[in-house]
C-alpha cells in the first residue's frame, strides 16, 4: 500500500500537465488536443485501476489502519505546519472506479460530439482541467485541497456552460451557477476555517479525532460547523434552496452536462457528505444529520415534480440529476452510508448514458424540445436501446444498477424514519413516470415537426454509450443484499458493501445503521416503479402525442402552471436576493458620494478657509516663536523642505503650529 | 554579503537615477526610457538577493546598517529588513519595473519629468520599508507622496488636478497626526528607533496618552490603506492617475499603510490595539463588505477595482486587528499564538498579491483604455471572441483577485480568515459575504460586460493584447500561480518573523 500510495498523486497531474500543454503549445491544433485529452485521461484510468485493484487485494488492510498518506506540501503556520497530500482509502477507491471510467467514455464521445467547433481545443482545455479537479478531490486527504479542487471544477463548470457564451442564455447560465454555488463554498469555506482552528488540523482523520472533543465542550459549535459544511455540499450538489443553477447549467455542451452536471462535479457534494460523515454524526442526537436528511428529502421529492412538466429534454435529466443526488443526501442523513455511495456510483453510470443519449438526439435531430421529436426509435436504433436501459436502470427496474441502489436507500429510510420513506417512495414513482413520458416523447410514434431529419450519430458518440449501457446494467450487482435469496451468495455477500464498511471503523462514535434486507420494502419500490412506468405508457406512450397535440397533463391546471414555472423559485430570488442586493450596492454608492465623500470635500474647503487666515497670523506670530525654538524645530523644518512645495505649502503650516503646541504641553508637564 | 549596504543601494539607485535623468538631454527620449528601466533592474535583482539571502529560520532584523546622522537628537540612519519587509521590498522593485517598461511605451508627453519621478517614487516606497528609524520613516513616508502627486496632476485624466490635491491633502493630514505621535513618543523615550520604542512600550503608565498617539498614527494608516470611512481618495486617484500610477498606487502604496500598521502599530501599541481591536475589525468587515458592494454598483470599470481595493485591503487589517485582539493570551495558548500568526501571515500575503493582482487589473485597464478611450462597462460586449488573449489575462487575474484557489488570492483570503475566525469568529463570519459579492461583481460586470454576449459591432476590428502588454503581465501571473499553487516559500519567508514578534508583544502585555 505504501508504494501504491505513491503513484497517487500523478492521477490528478496528468490531466493538469495535459491542460497546461494544450492551453499554452497546441491552442491551434483541434484534433492533436482532443486525442492528447483522451491519451491523458486513459493515463489516469490506468493508474486509478491499478489503485483500485490493489486496494482490493489489500483490502484486511483498510480494517487496521483507515488511510495510506502520501503528504506532498508543508505550509509553515507559527510553530506548526500545515500538511497537505493524497491518501487511499475505501471511499477514495470507490470514487477511483467510478470517476475515470465515466470521463474516459465522456472523453471519447466528446471527440466526436464537439467536432467542428471553432473552440474544440478549449473544450479540451477545460474538460482536462475538471477532471484534474475531480480526481484531485477524491484522492485528497485534507479539506483545504478538496476544497481546492472544489473550486477549480467550479471554474470549469463556469466556463463550460458559458462556453457558447455568445450566447446570453450561456453567459447568464454560467454566471447563476457560480454565483450560486459561491454561497454554499463560503458557508464550506467558514466551516473548514471553524474545523481547523477547533482541531488544529485539516486532514480527515485528525479531524474526526478532534470533534469528539468539541461535541463534548461545545455541542452548539459543533452543529454549525456540520451545517456549515453541509451548506457547502448543498449549492455543490443542488440541493433545495440552492438548486436553482442546476437546470440552467444545461446550456453548456451536452457531454459537459453529462460529466459535470450530472456523474461527476454535482456528487462532489454528496461526496463531501459522505467524507465528512463523523462531524455529522458526533452529536448524540444527530440534529445536524436530521437537517440533511430533511433537505435531501424534500430535493428528492420536489425536484421529481418539476421534471414531469418540462419539454426540454436535457432539463428533465437536470431535474432527475437533481432528486437523485436528493436521494443520496438523504441516504447520508439517514446513516446510510454505504447506499449513498453506492447509488452515488451507479446513478453516475445511467445518468451519463441518459445524457449523452440525449446529446445523441440532440445532435441527430438538432433540436432539445421534446415536443419537436417522436419516432426516433427507428432512425436511432443504438441511442434508443441503450436510452432506453438508463431509463430502466433511472426507474428503479430489476434487475438493472439503479434498482438496487435505489432499493438499498429506501431499505435504510424504512427502517430509520418513515416519514422519509413515504417521500422516497412517492419520488420513485414520479420518476418512472417522468422517464417514460420523456422515451415515449423522444423515441415513440411519429416526427412532430416535419423538418427535421434524424440520423444515427457516428460510432465513436455510440460506442461509450454502449460501455456506460452496460454498466448501468450490471454495476448493481456489486452492491446485492447478501441476505437476498439466492443471489446474494451467489454474488460474493455484496462485496461492495463489505468493501467501504471499513471506511469510519476507527472512531467508534460513528454508529451507522446496518439494515438487512427487506423484501416488502422491494416489492413496493418495484410496483411503485411499474405503476409509473404503466402510468407514462398510458398518456404518452399507447397513442403518441401528435405535431400540435397539447400535453395530457396540462389538465392538471393551476398544478401543471405551478410545476412548468419550477414553483416560481428564480422569480422570487430574482424578486428578493439579486434586487434586493443592488438596491443595496446602489444606496451605498450614493451614501459614499453623497455623504462620506461630501464631508470630506467639506473639511477640505473649511480648512483651505482657516489656512488662509492662518497665513496672516504666521506671518505676524508664529514665525517669532519658530525662530525661538531651536534645533527641534530646525530638525522638523530639515524634513519639512522636502514636502514644501507648490501650492500645498499653505497646508503645513499645519505641522508647524501643532508641533509647537504640543511642545507646550510638554514643557509644562 | 556583511557590511556591504545592500538596503542603502536598493533604495537610493533610483534617486541617482532620477538625477541622472535630470541631467539627460530632454529630446532623448528613448535613451530616457531605456536608462530608466534598465536602472530599476538594479533594486529588482538586489531585492531577489536578499530574498534569498534572508535567514528566515532566524525571521530577525537582517541586513541592518546603521550610521550617526543627527547625533543631538539621537535620529540615526538606521536600516534593515525583517520577514514582512522582505515581500515588499521585493513588490515594489517588480511593480516599478513593470510599471516602467509599461509606461515607456505608453507615456507620450513630459518624458523626462515621468520616468524623474517615478524614480524618485521608487525611493520613497523603498524608504519605508527598510528604514528602521522613525524620522527616516517619516521622511521617506512623505517623499513617496510628492512624486504621486505629480503623477496623477500631470500625466492624469480630466479631474485629475482635484484628485491629485485631494490624494495629497488627505494623506498629509494623516501624516501631521503621525508626526505628532512620533516625536511625543520621542519627547517620552528619547529615542527615534522603531525596534528599541517597540521594546519600550511608550507611555505604558498612561494609557490616555497611549491611546492618543493610537488613534493618531491609526488614522495615518488608514487613510492609506484605505480603511472605511477614510477611503474616498481612493477612487478619484485611481480614476484620474495614469495607468502606471495606478498599478504603483494600488500595488505599493496602500502596502505602506498595511506596512504601518506591523511595522508600527502592533508592536508598538500592543496595549491600546487590543483594547481598540473590536473597533479596527469592524472597520476592516465594514470595507469587506461594503467595498465590494459599492463596487458592485459601480459602471467605471477602473472605479470598480478601485472600490474592490478597499474590500481586499480589509482582509488585511481583519487578520492584524485579530492578532492585536490575541494580545496577552497569546503567551499561554501557544494554539491562540498559532492562529494569530497564521492571521498576520495571511495579511502580509494579501499585501503582496493584492499588489501583484490589483496591479495585474490596473495594467489590463490601461491595455483597452489605449485602445477604446473609454472604461464604461457598458460600451463593450462579446470581446471574447476578438480578442482571445486579452481576454485570457483579464480573465485569470479576476479569478485570482475573486480568490479562486490554485491563485494567490485564495491563500491569503484562507489564512485570514482560518486565523481570524478563532479570535473573532462572528466579524469573520460576516466578511464572508465580501468573498460571494466580489465574486458576483467581477464575473457580472467585468468578465460578462466586457467579453460575453453578442460582440459590440464597434469594437469589430480591435486589437488583440501587443507583446510588451503581454510582456508586462507574464510575471504578475507567474507569481499568481506560483503562490498559489506552492505558497511555502513566501509563507516560509515571513512566518518566523510574525511569529516571534506575536510572541514577543503577548509576552510584553502580559507581563
Amino acid at each position: 500500500m505504501e508504494d501504491l500510495v505513491r503513484i497517487v498523486p500523478f492521477i490528478p497531474m496528468v490531466p493538469l500537465l495535459t491542460f497546461a500543454i494544450i492551453a499554452i503549445f497546441v491552442r491551434r491544433h483541434h484534433k492533436l488536443s482532443g486525442y492528447l485529452t483522451v491519451a491523458a485521461i486513459f493515463i489516469a484510468w490506468l493508474l486509478s485501476m491499478v489503485i483500485v485493484l490493489g486496494a482490493v487485494a489489500n483490502m484486511p488492510h483498510f480494517a487496521e489502519e483507515p488511510a495510506v498518506h502520501l503528504t506532498l506540501l508543508r505550509i509553515p503556520t507559527g510553530a506548526t505546519t500545515l500538511d497537505i497530500g493524497v491518501q487511499i482509502d475505501p471511499l477514495t477507491v470507490a470514487l477511483l472506479f467510478m470517476v475515470p471510467t465515466v470521463c474516459l467514455m465522456i472523453f471519447i464521445y466528446s471527440v466526436g460530439y464537439m467536432e467542428g467547433d471553432p473552440r474544440y481545443s478549449r473544450f479540451f482545455a477545460y474538460v482536462c482541467l475538471f477532471s484534474t479537479g475531480m480526481l484531485g478531490l477524491v484522492v485528497a486527504d485534507n479539506l483545504l485541497l478538496l476544497f481546492i479542487c472544489w473550486e477549480v471544477m467550479g471554474l470549469c463548470s463556469y466556463l463550460l456552460i458559458g462556453f457558447w457564451f455568445e450566447k446570453p442564455s450561456a453567459m447568464w447560465a454560467g454566471l447563476k451557477a457560480f454565483i450560486t454555488t459561491r454561497i454554499g463554498d463560503v458557508l464550506l469555506l467558514l466551516g473548514m476555517v471553524l474545523l481547523y482552528t477547533q482541531t488544529g488540523a485539516l486532514r480527515f482523520e485528525t479531524v474526526f479525532d478532534g470533534v469528539e472533543r468539541i461535541a463534548e465542550t461545545n455541542p452548539n459549535l459543533m452543529f454549525v460547523i456540520a451545517l456549515l459544511v453541509f451548506g457547502g455540499a448543498v449549492g455543490k450538489s443542488a440541493q433545495f434552496p440552492l438548486h436553482v443553477w442546476l437546470p440552467d447549467a444545461m446550456e453548456g455542451p451536452t457531454p459537459v452536462s453529462a460529466l459535470i452536471h450530472a456523474a461527476t462535479m454535482v456528487a462532489a457534494g454528496v461526496f463531501l457528505v459522505a467524507r465528512m460523515l463523523p462531524i455529522f454524526v458526533v452529536l448524540p442526537a444527530m440534529p445536524a444529520l436530521a437537517w440533511v436528511a430533511a433537505i435531501g428529502a424534500i430535493t428528492a421529492f420536489f425536484a421529481s415534480t418539476i421534471a414531469v412538466a418540462q419539454d426540454d429534454i436535457k432539463r428533465v435529466l437536470a431535474y432527475s440529476t437533481i432528486s437523485q443526488l436528493g436521494y443520496m443526501i438523504m441516504a447520508l442523513g439517514l446513516g446510510g452510508f454505504v447506499a449513498a455511495v453506492f447509488h452515488l456510483i451507479t446513478h453516475a453510470f445511467f445518468k451519463a448514458l441518459l445524457f449523452l443519449g440525449s446529446g445523441s438526439v440532440i445532435h441527430g435531430v438538432g433540436t432539445n424540445d421534446m415536443m419537436e421529436m417522436g419516432g426516433l426509435r427507428k432512425k436511432m436504433p443504438y441511442t434508443f436501446w441503450t436510452f432506453l436501459i438508463g431509463m430502466l436502470a433511472l426507474a428503479g427496474v430489476p434487475p438493472l444498477a439503479g434498482f438496487w441502489s435505489k432499493d438499498e436507500i429506501l431499505a435504510v429510510a424504512f427502517e430509520q424514519n418513515m416519514l422519509v420513506w413515504v417521500i422516497g417512495t412517492l419520488a420513485a414513482f414520479i420518476t418512472a413516470f417522468y422517464m417514460t413520458r420523456q422515451v415515449c416523447l423522444t423515441f415513440v410514434g411519429q416526427p412532430r415537426k416535419k423538418e427535421i431529419h434524424a440520423h444515427e450519430s457516428p460510432r465513436l458518440m455510440y460506442v461509450p454509450l454502449i460501455v456506460l449501457a452496460i454498466g448501468a446494467a450490471l454495476l448493481g450487482l456489486l452492491g446485492v443484499p447478501a441476505d437476498f435469496p439466492v443471489l446474494g451468495p451467489l454474488l460474493g455477500n455484496n462485496p461492495f458493501h463489505r468493501f467501504l464498511a471499513a471506511q469510519f471503523h476507527q472512531w467508534h462514535y460513528v454508529q451507522l445503521p446496518h439494515v438487512s434486507f427487506n423484501a416488502s420494502v422491494m416489492v413496493i419500490s418495484i410496483v411503485m416503479a411499474g405503476c409509473g412506468i404503466g402510468l407514462g405508457y398510458l398518456l404518452y406512450g399507447r397513442k403518441p402525442l401528435e405535431a400540435g397535440q397539447r400535453d395530457p397533463l396540462e389538465r392538471l391546471g393551476i398544478i401543471w402552471t405551478v410545476l412548468r414555472n419550477k414553483y416560481y423559485i428564480d422569480e422570487i430570488y430574482r424578486g428578493t436576493v439579486i434586487r434586493g442586493t443592488i438596491a443595496l450596492a446602489t444606496l451605498l454608492f450614493r451614501f459614499d458620494l453623497g455623504i462620506i465623500d461630501a464631508v470630506v470635500n467639506l473639511v477640505g474647503k473649511l480648512t483651505e478657509r482657516w489656512s488662509y487666515v492662518s497665513r496672516l497670523f504666521d506671518t505676524y506670530v508664529i514665525d517669532g516663536i519658530v525662530n525661538g525654538v531651536g534645533r527641534v524645530t530646525s530638525a522638523v523644518g530639515q524634513e519639512l523642505r522636502y514636502i514644501q512645495t507648490g501650492r500645498v505649502q499653505n497646508y503645513m503650516v499645519i505641522v508647524v503650529i501643532s508641533v509647537v503646541l504640543l511642545m507646550g504641553v510638554f514643557l509644562y508637564m | 554579503m556583511e557590511g556591504f549596504p545592500i538596503l542603502t543601494i536598493i533604495t537610493f539607485t533610483p534617486l541617482l537615477g532620477a538625477l541622472v535623468i535630470l541631467a539627460l538631454p530632454r529630446d532623448n527620449e528613448r535613451t530616457i526610457k531605456l536608462f530608466a528601466i534598465l536602472l530599476s533592474l538594479i533594486p529588482l535583482v538586489l531585492a531577489i538577493v536578499v530574498w534569498f539571502n534572508y535567514d528566515f529560520q532566524a525571521g530577525t532584523i537582517q541586513f541592518a546598517e546603521e550610521y550617526q546622522w543627527i547625533p543631538t537628537l539621537s535620529i540615526k540612519y538606521r536600516m534593515g529588513v525583517d520577514g514582512i519587509s522582505v515581500p515588499m521590498v521585493f513588490l515594489t522593485a517588480l511593480l516599478t519595473v513593470v510599471s516602467l517598461y509599461y509606461s515607456s511605451h505608453v507615456i507620450k508627453v513630459r518624458v523626462k519629468e515621468y520616468f524623474f519621478f517615478f524614480l524618485l517614487l521608487e525611493m520613497g516606497m523603498m524608504g519605508v520599508f527598510t528604514s528602521l528609524d522613525f524620522f527616516l520613516f517619516y521622511v521617506f513616508w512623505e517623499i513617496g507622496l510628492v512624486p504621486m502627486y505629480f503623477l496623477i496632476g500631470v500625466w492624469g485624466g480630466e479631474r485629475r488636478e482635484y484628485a491629485a490635491i485631494k490624494f495629497f491633502l488627505y494623506t498629509l493630514t494623516g501624516s501631521v497626526l503621525m508626526l505628532l505621535a512620533i516625536l511625543a513618543m520621542f519627547f517620552t523615550e528619547g529615542t527615534f528607533d522603531i525596534i528599541e520604542m517597540a521594546s519600550r512600550q511608550p507611555f505604558s503608565d498612561s494609557f490616555v496618552l497611549q491611546a492618543l498617539a493610537f488613534w493618531g498614527i491609526f488614522i495615518a494608516f488608514a487613510i492609506k490603506v484605505p480603511l472605511f470611512p477614510f477611503h474616498t481618495w481612493l477612487p478619484d486617484a485611481h480614476v484620474e492617475a495614469p495607468t502606471a500610477g495606478s498599478v504603483i498606487l494600488a500595488g505599493v502604496l496602500l502596502k505602506l499603510g498595511c506596512y504601518g500598521f506591523l511595522r508600527i502599530l502592533l508592536p508598538i501599541f500592543p496595549q491600546a490595539f487590543q483594547v481598540y481591536a473590536p473597533i479596527v475589525a469592524l472597520l476592516a468587515v465594514i470595507s469587506i463588505v461594503y467595498g465590494a458592494l459599492v463596487s458592485m454598483a459601480q459602471w467605471d470599470l477602473k472605479k470598480l477595482i478601485a472600490y474592490s481595493s478597499v474590500s481586499h485591503m480589509g482582509y488585511v487589517i481583519l487578520g492584524v486587528a485579530a492578532a492585536a485582539s490575541a494580545g496577552a493570551k497569546m503567551a499561554s495558548d501557544p494554539a491562540l499564538l498559532d492562529s494569530a500568526t497564521i492571521a498576520v501571515n495571511g495579511a502580509v500575503m494579501q499585501m503582496f498579491n493584492h499588489g501583484i493582482i490589483t496591479g495585474g487589473l490596473f495594467l489590463l485597464v490601461g491595455v483597452i483604455y489605449e485602445r477604446t478611450h473609454t472604461r464604461d462597462l457598458k460600451a463593450f460586449g462579446g470581446l471574447g471572441t476578438k480578442v482571445p488573449i486579452y481576454y485570457a489575462v483579464m480573465l485569470t487575474t479576476v479569478l485570482a483577485s475573486l480568490g479562486l484557489p490554485g491563485l494567490a488570492g485564495f491563500v491569503a483570503e484562507f489564512m485570514v480568515f482560518r486565523g481570524a475566525i478563532a479570535i473573532i469568529p462572528v466579524m469573520t463570519a460576516i466578511a464572508g459575504i465580501g468573498v460571494v459579492v466580489t465574486a458576483a461583481f467581477f464575473l457580472w460586470k467585468v468578465i460578462q460586460g466586457m467579453f460575453l454576449g453578442p460582440l459590440n459591432e464597434k469594437w469589430a476590428n480591435l486589437p488583440d493584447m501587443e507583446r510588451y502588454e503581454v510582456l508586462c503581465m507574464v510575471p504578475l501571473i507567474f507569481f499568481m500561480a506560483l503562490f498559489g499553487l506552492y505558497p511555502v516559500p513566501i509563507i516560509n519567508i515571513m512566518n518566523n518573523t510574525v511569529h516571534s514578534m506575536l510572541h514577543t508583544l503577548s509576552l510584553m502585555i502580559g507581563g
